[in-house]
């Protein structure tokens, strides 16, 4: 059996729930088993209905608390991995995937990888791909399927469709209450500022290859030439040289503009996470192999401190 | 108290570069400080300057090349380091997150930690495992991408904010000991001083083998293989333009012109 475990979020079954499936169903047919689905929190049934895709063969409900807390989850999914023992269990790997599967993984014994971008089954041997050095280096892990825990990278696989008979089983965890040590106190948006950059038509997006928060001057020289908006990539708002509200990518904002220039940014998958979507990428950088333009529309493979000031004079 | 603080060096690769193997070609690496762990070893500096009799102890699992980084973490304010190798780790395929755990186990053990600080993954590898890997092993609590961080000492609690995805950070308290894994941006890690540079020279780095931490074969052992590394397949069908910067930005402006950008 695989075992995929979904994941929610003030009321909501976050889409990665419905890729895990998707991913699950593949492995399940490579394997010649069952899918079963999990939930653990929240209004599990309106969850379990959800989850109930074409392919599903099962869905276990854990009816206990409001929100994820990694204390309740891992107990609860520790005793329905005991219950069940599937051969392969499925996360998301997401934030709070990162909070729970290698505790899991630990409590239940089954060997951990983590941001799988693809899985294949060969001979009761499951391989699993995943990217080094910011995507520029693709590797295999290979353990055997009999065994084993793995996160799925968000965005990898489609959501699985339809509606399937699955059997929905509420699951009786019992949930020390003493061993939950953390208590989520509420959610906080990151401040809105004055600028939404997910509102613009044409974004000027800065990454790391800027260098100097001195530098960014040629950037908003640029965006005053195209009448854009700035935004950036996550070290330049880690080193405090643009606002949190300015950040494109998972942890920042989605944006899809009409058209999207990624200065100096290499396009780790956190970034690209949120400006896939924009209608027109435009990529300068100086590296060839920097992920970004594969998913780019047009290029220049240049130093932006000759690119940039000279695409400026233009307008 | 006492603070624990993993930290490993992570490699960047240049621009063109070749596969040995399973490997990346050493000659087309670059090592530096692992950049969450900066931001975990500048936390736990700000938390040690804030109160009365705070130790911070380094820990990494790494050759002699990590020292530079070790010293790195030293010359910031770390009190003493400890890092673990021998002949056996180095000639082992991989060590995953329950192995790099086991290790750095033994030597939490030892110091028994209020509080373990640590990257939330490291940016060549990165498997974003070994933080919470740990706490368990410890029977820790334990919080993943922590971007707000507050400690109680006294009251034996952490505050923190956890960033999840989409600009939403979750708000939790969490009761020590705890391992925390940190994300960038939480604070503003330090240059290091001439004079701590100075200093970190002859702070105490002892090296211990698994052996020595009392760490078994079995801890170590994995049952993962590395079978494949390769370039990926380039997936892009972006038009480049070639030339110089000015003629290459002449025909970016046309693109941009025909959708009518800057008109």
């Amino acid at each position: 059996m695989i075992l995929a475990v979904a994941e929610h979020r003030r009321d909501e079954l976050r889409d990665v729930s419905l890729e895990v499936l998707f991913a699950g169903r593949e492995l399940a047919d490579a394997l010649g088993t069952d899918l079963h689905a999990t939930v653990v929190g929240g209004d599990v049934d309106a969850f379990a209905d959800e989850l109930n895709r074409e392919g599903v063969d099962a869905v276990h409900t854990v009816d206990h608390g409001e929100e994820f807390n990694h204390d309740v989850s891992v107990q609860a999914l520790e005793q329905l991995v005991d219950d069940l023992t599937p051969e392969v269990v499925l996360t998301p790997h997401t934030v709070n995937g990162l909070d729970s599967a290698p505790a899991l993984a630990s409590r239940v014994d089954y060997p951990l990888v983590t941001d799988a971008v693809a899985l294949a089954v060969e001979d009761d041997t499951l391989a699993v791909d995943r990217e080094m050095y910011g995507s520029k280096v693709e590797t295999t892990l290979e353990l055997p399927a009999e065994r084993a825990l793995v996160t799925v990278r968000p965005s990898e696989w489609p959501q699985a469709e339809g509606v399937g008979d699955a059997e929905i089983q509420p699951f009786d965890a019992t949930i020390d209450e003493s061993a939950v040590r953390s208590t989520v106190t509420g959610f906080e948006e990151v401040a809105g500022g004055d600028v939404d950059i997910s509102e613009a038509d044409v974004l000027v997006s800065v990454g790391r290859g800027i260098g100097e928060e001195e530098n960014l001057d040629i950037i908003h020289t640029l965006a005053e030439a195209l009448d854009a908006t700035v935004s950036a990539s996550r070290p330049v708002v880690d080193n405090g040289w643009l606002p949190k509200n300015r950040q494109v990518g998972q942890s920042g904002k989605v944006v899809t503009p009409d058209v999207y220039i990624a200065i100096g940014i290499s396009g780790a998958v956190q970034h690209v996470a949120g400006m896939k979507g924009a209608e027109t990428i435009i990529a300068i950088n100086n590296d060839p192999s920097a992920p970004i333009f594969d998913i780019a529309d047009y290029g220049i493979v240049g130093d932006l401190f000759d690119v940039v000031p000279a695409l400026t004079e233009q307008f | 108290m006492q603070l624990l603080v993993p930290v490993t060096d992570a490699a960047t690769v240049d621009d063109e570069f070749e596969i040995d193997g399973l490997a990346v070609d050493e000659r087309y690496l670059t090592y530096d400080m692992n950049e969450w762990d900066e931001y975990a070893v500048e936390a736990a500096v700000q938390i040690a300057e804030a109160g009365d009799d705070v130790e911070v102890v380094t820990v990494t699992v790494g050759p002699e090349r990590v020292e530079e980084t070790i010293r790195q973490a030293l010359a910031k304010g770390a009190d003493r380091a400890v890092r673990i190798w021998d002949e056996d780790l180095a000639d082992r395929q991989l060590l995953d997150a329950r192995a790099k755990a086991a290790l750095v186990e033994a030597v939490a053990r030892d110091v028994d930690p209020d509080l373990v600080l640590t990257g939330v993954q490291s940016g060549d590898a990165g498997f974003g495992a070994t933080g919470v890997t740990l706490a368990e092993r410890l029977g820790y609590e334990w919080a993943a991408v922590v971007n707000q961080l507050d400690v109680d000492p006294a009251g034996g609690v952490a505050h923190v904010h956890r960033e999840l995805e989409g600009g939403v950070e979750e708000v939790t308290d969490l009761e020590l000991p705890a391992v925390l894994t940190i994300q960038t941006g939480i604070n503003e890690p330090r240059y290091a001083s001439l004079r701590g540079i100075r200093q970190a020279q002859t702070k105490p780095l002892d090296v211990q083998t698994p052996a020595e931490l009392g760490v078994e074969e079995a801890d170590l052992d994995s049952p993962l293989t590395w079978t494949d590394t390769r370039e990926p397949e380039a997936e892009g069908e972006a038009t480049i333009f070639e030339g110089d910067a000015e003629s290459a930005a002449g025909d970016l402006a046309t693109v941009l012109r025909e959708k009518g950008v800057g008109q």
